[in-house]
C-alpha cells in the first residue's frame, strides 16, 4: 500500500482548510519561483522523466504533449486550458481536488503555463460543480492577492492570468476541442483534427488542454523529483492515482493509491470489499463508463494501470471503478450507459447521432429479451460501424460498453431472448 | 430558423432587462476574455440572466444576452438549447434533479425518483401546482462515490436514502434549507467509517511537518 508520505493529495477529504494558509502548511507554493527559474525545457524534461500520463482518460504523456507546443510564439497569445468538466460516469476525483485542494491545481497551472509559454489559463469547470468552482475562485483570488499569479507571478517577471469558465451541462465538453468551442461561446461540438489545439486551439491560438489531476500533481513531482514519481507503480505506468470506487462495495470512496495496485486489493483495502464478499462479485467497469466491463475472473488478478487493463481489452480511463455484485441486472446496467451516450451525443456526426440512439433502443429490448438472436450480431456490427467513424471518441465510448457486455456476458442476453420467446412465442416474431 | 418554441404552454414574458447589479457583473465577466472575444461570455451571461429570472430563460432573456454581446440571436439560441442547465421553461422554486446514471442506479436512484414522485405527486419533468417543486432526472452528476446524488439548486445532496429524500422535501416545503452533502454523516468522499489513509490529516490542526516528513 502506498505510504501516506507518498500521497500528493493530503487534503483529499477536506478535513483541513482548502485556502492559501492551509495549502502552504501542506507544502504548496513553497518556492515555486525556483522551478520557473530552471526554465521551460527543464520543467518539460522533469515531467517527461516522471512518466506522468494524462489522468483524464486517454493516458498520453503529459510532458510529451507540452513539448508539441510551438516555441517562441510572439504574434499571438498561447493558452493553457484545464479540463475540469468531470462527467464520465463513475468519476468524481477532480471534484475533490477542486473543492479541497484547489491551490495544488493553481500552482500547477502556473508551472504548466510557464512551461508551454502561455499568457493565460482558463479552467473549464462543469456547471453543476457550482460550490466546487466557488472554492477554486476563492483560491485564485488568494493567489492573485499574494502575488503568486497575475503580473510578475511569484516575483519571476512572468505575467500569467488564471480564469474560471463554467460549463452548463454537456458531457461532450470533456472532449478537448468541444471544450474549446464552449469557451468560445458556442455549442460544444468537437472540431476536426488536424489542426490540433497545439497549433490552433482556443481563439485559433496554440493551446494545451490538460486534466485537473494531471496538472495538480506537477508541483509535487517537481518538489520531490521525477525519479520519485517514476519509482512508484510500474514502468510506463508510474506514479500515484486517484481512484473512485462506486457501486456495490461496502464503503464507496475516493482514494489515492499507487498505480498498478491489484484491483481486488484496492477494493478490499479501501472500499470495505464487495457487498456480500468477493465471491458475490459479478463484474467491474474499471475506468469509467466508457471502458468495457470485466468479469470476476479477470478482476481476481488484474492490476490497475494503463497497460494491464489494455491487455484485458478494457482500460484505466479515469480510474473510476464501478463495482457490480451478483444482484445486478448487468444488461440493464450497460443499457443505462447506452442511453447516457444517446443523450450526450452532440449530434454532429451521423454514425454517433443515429447510432447511439439506435444502439440504446436495441439495448432496451435486450434487457427484457424482446429481440431476435441474430440481432446480437447485428448490434455488435453496428458498434463497429460507429467506432472509429466519428470526429471524437464519444462514438467509441458508446460502442465499447456494449462490446464488453457481449464479450463476457453474451450467454445472459441469449438466455433472456430465449426465455422471452418461450413465454411469448407470438410476440417475439 | 425560429427561436426555441415554448412547448409547455407557459406565458413568455415580453421583455427582459438586466438589473444594474447584473450589468456590472456582466462587465466583469466580459473582461475575463480577450478584446473582441466577448462571445465567450455568452454562457456565463445566460446563467446570470437565468438566475435573475427565477431559474429559467425566456427568449427575451436570450435576446438581451445577444444584444449585450453583439451576437446574432440565433447563436445565443443555439447555445441556450444545447446545454441542459439552461431551462427553457419555468421551473419550480426548488429544482430537484436526481442523478440516475449507472453508478447512482446501482445504489438505488430508482427508489429516490419513486419517493420524489410519490411525495410531490408529479412525474419527472413536471412542476407541482403550487410552483414549489420541479422534478428532473439528470445524467451523471460526478459524485459517484456518494451515490445516490440529488442536486437541488446549487447544492448536492449525497448518500441519499428514501427517508432522507422525504425529510429533505419536507424541510424545503417548510421553507428551510436542509444541510447539503452526505446525508449519512460522511465528511466527503472518504469511506463511511473514516479514511483508510491520511489519518494524521483528519483533524483541521494536523501538523504540516508530518506531511513533509520524507521530503
Amino acid at each position: 500500500m502506498l505510504r501516506d508520505e507518498d500521497r500528493i493529495f493530503t487534503n483529499l477529504y477536506g478535513y483541513q482548510d482548502f485556502g492559501l494558509d492551509g495549502a502552504r502548511k501542506r507544502g504548496d507554493w513553497d518556492n515555486t519561483a525556483s522551478f520557473l527559474a530552471n526554465g521551460r525545457e527543464w520543467i518539460i524534461e522533469q515531467v517527461k522523466e516522471s512518466g506522468l500520463r494524462g489522468r483524464g482518460g486517454a493516458g498520453f504523456s503529459t510532458g510529451m504533449k507540452w513539448s508539441f507546443m510551438p516555441k517562441n510564439v510572439t504574434d499571438k497569445p498561447v493558452y493553457l486550458v484545464i479540463n475540469a468538466d468531470e462527467g464520465e460516469p463513475g468519476t468524481c476525483k477532480d471534484r475533490d481536488i477542486l473543492r479541497h485542494d484547489p491551490h495544488k491545481l493553481i500552482e500547477g497551472c502556473l508551472i504548466a503555463g510557464f512551461a508551454i509559454g502561455a499568457s493565460a489559463c482558463y479552467i473549464y469547470i462543469r456547471g453543476e460543480f457550482y460550490n466546487e468552482g466557488s472554492n477554486v475562485q476563492r483560491a485564485i483570488d488568494e493567489a492573485y492577492a499574494a502575488g503568486l499569479i497575475g503580473k510578475n507571478a511569484c516575483g519571476t517577471g512572468y505575467d500569467y492570468d488564471v480564469y474560471i469558465h463554467r460549463g452548463a451541462g454537456a458531457y461532450i465538453c470533456g472532449e478537448e476541442t468541444a471544450l474549446i468551442e464552449s469557451i468560445e461561446g458556442k455549442k460544444g461540438q468537437p472540431r476536426n483534427k488536424p489542426p490540433f489545439p497545439a497549433q490552433a486551439g482556443l481563439y485559433s491560438c496554440p493551446t494545451t488542454v490538460n486534466n485537473v489531476e494531471s496538472i495538480a500533481v506537477v508541483p509535487t513531482i517537481l518538489r520531490r523529483g521525477a525519479s520519485w514519481f517514476a519509482g512508484l507503480g510500474r514502468p510506463k505506468n508510474s506514479g500515484t492515482k486517484l481512484f473512485c470506487i462506486s457501486g456495490h462495495v461496502n464503503k464507496p470512496c475516493n482514494v489515492e493509491e499507487e498505480m498498478g495496485i491489484p484491483l481486488k486489493e484496492l477494493i478490499e483495502k479501501h472500499a470495505g470489499g464487495v457487498r456480500g464478499g468477493w465471491d458475490n462479485l459479478l463484474g467491474i467497469i474499471p475506468g469509467g463508463s466508457s471502458v468495457p466491463v470485466l468479469p470476476k475472473s479477470i478482476c481476481d488478478t488484474v492490476l490497475m494501470d494503463f497497460d494491464s487493463l489494455r491487455e484485458v481489452q478494457s482500460g484505466l480511463g479515469t480510474a473510476a471503478v464501478i463495482v457490480m455484485d451478483k444482484s445486478t441486472d448487468i444488461v440493464k446496467a450497460i443499457a443505462r450507459l447506452s442511453s447516457f451516450y444517446a443523450h450526450e451525443s452532440c449530434g454532429q456526426c451521423t454514425p454517433c447521432r443515429e447510432g447511439t440512439g439506435w444502439m440504446s433502443r436495441v439495448m432496451q429490448r435486450m434487457v427484457t429479451g424482446n429481440a431476435r438472436m441474430e440481432e446480437i450480431d447485428m448490434l455488435l456490427q453496428v458498434t463497429k460501424q460507429v467506432e472509429g467513424h466519428t470526429i471524437c471518441a464519444l462514438g467509441d465510448a458508446a460502442a465499447w460498453p456494449i462490446q464488453g457486455l457481449f464479450r463476457h456476458f453474451r450467454p445472459e442476453v441469449e438466455r433472456r431472448i430465449q426465455a422471452y420467446r418461450n413465454s411469448a412465442p407470438l410476440a417475439a416474431e | 430558423m425560429s427561436a426555441p418554441a415554448s412547448d409547455h404552454g407557459h406565458a413568455e414574458p415580453t421583455s427582459f432587462t438586466f438589473s444594474q447589479e447584473n450589468l456590472e457583473l456582466a462587465k466583469r465577466i466580459i473582461a475575463k476574455y480577450p478584446a473582441g472575444k466577448q462571445a465567450s461570455a455568452c454562457m456565463p451571461l445566460l446563467d446570470v440572466a437565468q438566475r435573475q429570472n427565477g431559474g429559467w430563460l425566456p427568449r427575451v432573456a436570450m435576446d438581451a444576452v445577444a444584444d449585450l454581446l453583439g451576437m446574432p440571436r440565433i447563436r445565443v439560441y443555439e447555445v441556450a438549447t444545447f446545454y441542459t442547465m439552461y431551462n427553457k421553461n419555468p421551473v419550480g422554486r426548488h429544482h430537484i434533479q436526481v442523478c440516475t446514471t449507472t453508478p447512482c442506479w446501482l445504489r438505488g436512484s430508482d427508489d429516490i425518483v419513486h419517493t420524489c414522485k410519490k411525495k410531490l405527486g408529479i412525474e419527472v419533468g413536471e412542476t407541482t401546482a403550487d410552483g414549489q417543486f420541479t422534478l428532473g432526472e439528470v445524467e451523471c452528476s460526478g459524485a459517484c462515490v456518494n451515490a445516490p446524488v440529488v442536486q437541488i439548486g446549487d447544492d448536492y445532496y449525497e448518500d441519499v436514502a428514501p427517508e432522507h429524500m422525504e425529510r429533505i422535501l419536507d424541510a424545503l416545503a417548510r421553507g428551510e434549507t436542509p444541510k447539503p452533502g452526505s446525508q449519512t454523516g460522511r465528511q466527503s468522499s472518504e469511506p463511511i467509517d473514516g479514511p483508510t489513509t491520511l489519518k494524521v490529516f483528519t483533524t483541521a490542526q494536523a501538523d504540516a511537518t508530518t506531511a513533509q516528513a520524507d521530503d
